[in-house]
C-alpha cells in the first residue's frame, strides 16, 4: 500500500530537483520554471497531508485545499509579474541571461 | 489507487521535472512542465482532491503555461549557446540541492506517522467543489477577498510593466 510517506517522498524530490534548477541555471525563464516546481512539490504535501487527516465526518480535510486555492492563485499573479518584468529587461538587455544582469551586484 | 499507477505518476512528474532542469532548449523545457504538471494532477486525483486536479491542469498546464510559451516564441530564444561552465559553482548548487534532499528524507524517516497508510473515507469526495467552496467563502472570506486584490494589482502592474516608456 501507498503511505504519507511515498507522497513525501516525492514532494521532496520534486522541490530539491526545483532548487537545483533555481540554482544552476542562468536562463531567468527557466528559473521562473523551476519556482513553479518548487510550489507544485509543497501543494502535493498540502494534498497528502489533507487526505491522510480524515475529519471526523469522513472526509478529508479541506483547509488544505484551500491553502492549495490560495497557493495557485498567487503563483500565476507571480509568474505574470515575473513574465512582465523579463520582457521589460529584455527590451532593455536583450537578454534573459542572469550572469549579464549584474548591475545591483555589490 | 494501485501502487503500480502511483508510481508510474511519480516517476513521470519527477523525470519530466528534472527534464526542465536539464533542458538547453526553453521550449522543450516549457514542454516538459506540462507533463509534469498533468503527473502531478493524476497525483492529487489519487488523492481524492479532484478539484485541485483539475485546477491544477487549467491553470498550470493550460493558462500558465501557454503564457511561458508565448514569452518564449516572443523574445526568440534560441538554444542558449553554451559557455564555459564554472563547475565549482554547479557542483556547489547541486551539492546544496543534494544536502537539501538528504535532509527532507532524514525527516521523513524519522516522522512517525509516515509509515501509515490513508484512512478510508466515508463517502466518494466527487462533490468537493461544493465543500471547498463552502469552507472558502465561510472560514476564509477575507483571505479570499485579498487574493481577489492581489490579482487585480497584478494585472495593473503587468500593464504598467508591459508599456512602453514614453520617449
Amino acid at each position: 500500500m501507498i503511505t504519507l510517506g511515498d507522497y513525501l517522498l516525492v514532494s521532496g524530490i520534486l522541490f530539491s530537483i526545483g532548487f537545483a534548477g533555481v540554482m544552476l541555471r542562468r536562463n531567468l525563464i527557466i528559473i521562473l520554471m523551476s519556482l513553479e516546481l518548487m510550489l507544485n512539490a509543497a501543494n502535493l504535501s498540502l494534498v497528502a497531508f489533507s487526505r491522510f487527516r480524515v475529519d471526523p465526518g469522513g472526509l478529508p480535510n479541506y483547509n488544505a485545499q484551500v491553502f492549495v486555492f490560495f497557493i495557485v492563485t498567487v503563483a500565476a499573479a507571480e509568474v505574470a509579474v515575473g513574465l512582465a518584468i523579463l520582457v521589460a529587461l529584455f527590451r532593455l538587455r536583450q537578454t534573459t541571461d542572469v550572469k549579464d544582469i549584474s548591475s545591483l551586484k555589490f | 489507487m494501485s501502487p503500480f499507477l502511483f508510481w508510474i505518476f511519480a516517476l513521470l512528474t519527477l523525470i519530466f521535472g528534472a527534464a526542465v532542469v536539464v533542458n538547453r532548449n526553453p521550449v522543450a523545457s516549457a514542454l516538459s512542465l506540462v507533463v509534469s504538471f498533468l503527473g502531478l494532477a493524476a497525483l492529487f486525483m489519487s488523492l481524492d482532491a479532484f478539484f485541485v486536479g483539475i485546477i491544477q491542469v487549467l491553470v498550470y498546464a493550460g493558462a500558465v503555461m501557454v503564457l511561458f510559451l508565448f514569452i518564449v516564441m516572443l523574445l526568440n530564444l534560441q538554444t542558449e549557446e553554451r559557455r564555459r561552465i564554472n563547475w565549482l559553482a554547479a557542483a556547489g548548487g547541486i551539492g546544496v540541492a543534494v544536502i537539501l534532499l538528504v535532509q527532507i528524507c532524514f525527516v521523513i524517516g524519522h516522522f512517525q506517522a509516515a509509515v501509515q497508510t490513508f484512512p478510508p473515507l466515508a463517502r466518494s469526495t466527487t462533490d468537493d467543489v461544493w465543500n471547498i467552496g463552502a469552507l472558502l467563502f465561510r472560514d476564509y472570506n477575507l483571505p479570499f477577498q485579498i487574493v481577489g486584490v492581489l490579482v487585480l494589482v497584478a494585472t495593473i502592474g503587468v500593464v504598467l510593466l508591459s508599456k512602453r516608456a514614453p520617449r
